[in-house]
């Protein structure tokens, strides 16, 4: 493998139905600052079928190229066709860096073209640089430069690793969604536009799909919103979700949930915050009878405001949030909800 | 049927985390368990076993003491049990450690291998994917419901927003969610057995069609530069109100500050 060769800052742009996801332009937003401190620019691989018209999209949200692979193949997200398009793209254009999102395609996606094109990958990654490795010279061993350092939690969040990929091409990453920011779009950039078909070839690999069944939600995506009414096990019953959606409603917040809500069956797995659930950064994250698990933590310590309502002093959750409140949320939520409606009423 | 269930023995992470002095993770000091999607997929194993008939093989690759979890597994109903343990193997990153599983896994007949989605150690979702990647085999991940149908395998697949329902060829690998099912609890014959039970051993030699550049350490692409433990955001106020009215006057205070409301 001559490094030499592999060239630029690529980014998976995940559409679904035709609609491209976030975390695209969340990666084209890092991917646009790697390539600086590369002195590269940034390509988006958009992949599936009748989906060319995207591409502009992708330019205003920073992609200088967009690479379309488009294949009646491509329609639905199969692992195997859409890996087959990918390695192909890599093999062709032979990308430096090539960062995917840890979505639930992502995260089967980049496994398999990254053991395809026999290369590394670091999962769930929360930040990425362009630095030496090793970090610091060691006698003896020749310190790199311009590699991408992928730092990323490990056990549960309680430890934090930075990984580089010294010696195979791409440096390949998923990229936890929520965690890079986006750029203003600019309206009517262009991208130059590729199109690239590798040739899809039908193999044992394939599944068919027998059927597709979305969920029914009509709820805003916690992940957008800006200030979420967050809820755990301490709130008791699905019932008293009620407390939450009024006081989500008087303040204009979006309702989301703990795990242990999810999986006592008392909200959808679309609302749950934390490692297995959406890493969520809004304005102001209301942390009501949640006790504060690690895996909770780690997808909303981001948040500007946290506010955390427990009648359980000790609850870890008062370890991150700005304010903490030891009180029985029953006697408190409603009255708050009130409060806030005459508040904004006096204005 | 032939069914291999991958599992790992993992630093159970829910009670926190011990760390050394000198800050690296002290694995001794924290309980040892199967992984719980690796615990949910061999459940999901057993089932199809009594509803269908198949022969369950539980594989591991970790040091000797993970055969722990191993006799767990045979308790709880797995037929046979095989160790892939080698000092040359340490260290492996994700693609060194599908490498090393696929290898071993080469020795066996099957139609069905199951892995749980990730492990609670690394979080990482990669090893079962990328094992089918190197057998040439299809891969069906994030499983909520698994179907025989002849010779083909139905899954209930899950993304964010929906879920699909995917028909495969077998022989195919698919990896479980915990929430695929409440695993069952060991017999106590199951545990007296499976204290006697031999665990089959394998060592690098045992390895087919596998690189030594591809193993251990030395044959990780993924190089870890620096670990940390994550220093967390510091806690802010916290207030024990005396009175309901109080505790909504502090947080209408403080939202009044921050131009919030």
């Amino acid at each position: 493998m001559n490094l030499e060769e592999y060239k630029g800052v690529y980014v998976f742009a995940q559409q679904v139905d035709n609609v491209i996801g976030s975390i695209s332009f969340e990666l084209l937003g890092k991917g646009r600052e790697l390539a600086a401190d590369l002195g590269t620019d940034v390509t988006a691989v958009l992949i599936g079928y009748q989906v060319k018209d995207l591409a502009d999209q992708l330019a205003e949200y920073g992609a200088d190229k967009v690479i379309v692979v488009d294949d009646p193949e491509l329609e639905t997200y199969r692992t195997e066709p859409y890996a087959q398009a990918l390695a192909g793209v890599i093999n062709e254009f032979k990308p430096e860096i090539m960062l995917v999102g840890a979505t639930a395609i992502g995260r089967d996606l980049g496994p398999t073209v990254s053991a395809r094109v026999a290369t590394g990958l670091t999962a769930d990654c929360t930040k990425l640089d362009i630095g030496d490795f090793p970090l610091t010279p060691i006698p003896g061993k020749e310190q790199l430069h311009n590699q991408l350092l992928m730092t990323r939690p490990a056990f549960g969040g309680n430890t934090i690793a930075t990984i580089a990929c010294p010696n195979n091409r791409p440096q390949m990453a998923t990229v936890r969604p929520g965690v890079m920011q986006k750029i203003t779009p600019v309206a009517g950039a262009k991208a130059e536009v590729i199109e690239y078909n590798p040739g899809i070839t039908v193999n044992n690999k394939f599944v068919t799909i027998k059927e597709v069944v979305k969920a029914v939600s009509n709820t805003v995506d916690i992940m957008d919103a800006k200030i979420l009414v967050s809820g755990g096990r301490g709130v008791g019953s699905p019932e008293n979700f009620k407390l939450l959606d009024d006081l989500a409603e008087a303040i204009g917040g979006t309702v989301s949930c703990s795990r242990a809500v999810v999986d006592a069956g008392w909200k959808p797995k679309d609302l749950q915050v934390g490692q297995t659930g959406k890493t969520v950064r809004p304005n102001v994250y209301f942390a009501i009878g949640i006790s504060g698990a690690i895996q909770h933590v780690a997808g909303m310590e981001e948040s500007y405001i946290i506010i955390a309502i427990n009648k359980d002093e000790d609850a870890p959750i008062f370890d991150v949030a700005d304010y903490g409140v030891v009180r029985d949320l029953n006697k408190i939520v409603p009255q708050l909800t009130e409060a806030i409606k005459a508040a904004k009423a006096n204005k | 049927m032939k069914i291999i269930v991958c599992i790992k023995q993992v630093p159970d992470t829910k009670g926190g985390v011990k760390f050394n002095p000198d800050g690296t993770l002290d694995r001794a000091g924290m309980l040892a368990i199967m992984n719980p999607d690796d615990k949910a997929g061999l459940e999901a194993a057993l089932r199809l076993k009594d509803e269908y008939g198949a022969e369950v093989t539980v594989l591991t690759m970790g040091l000797p003491k993970a055969a722990d979890a191993l006799r767990e597994a045979l308790a709880m109903g797995a037929d046979k049990a095989i160790l892939v343990t080698d000092r040359v193997l340490g260290g492996a990153d994700t693609w060194a450690t599908s490498t090393t599983i696929a290898g071993a896994i080469r020795n066996l007949e099957y139609d069905l291998i199951i892995t749980g989605r990730q492990a609670i150690d690394g979080d990482t979702a990669q090893v079962g994917p990328q094992i089918a990647e190197h057998l040439g085999i299809p891969v069906i991940s994030y499983a909520q419901d698994i179907k025989i149908e002849g010779d083909k395998v139905v899954v209930q697949r899950q993304y964010d927003d929906r879920y699909h329902v995917l028909e495969a060829q077998m022989p195919c690998l698919i990896t479980a969610l915990s929430e695929l099912n409440e695993p069952r609890y060991m017999t106590p014959g199951g545990i007296f057995d499976a204290c006697k039970a031999e665990i089959i051993t394998w060592g690098r030699k045992d390895l087919v069609d596998v690189d030594d550049s591809n193993l251990g350490l030395a044959g990780s692409p993924t190089k870890i530069a620096k670990a940390s433990d994550k220093v967390r955001k510091g806690a802010g106020e916290k207030v024990v109100p005396e009175s309901p009215e109080d505790a909504v006057s502090y947080i209408v205070g403080k939202l009044d500050e921050k131009h919030i409301i």
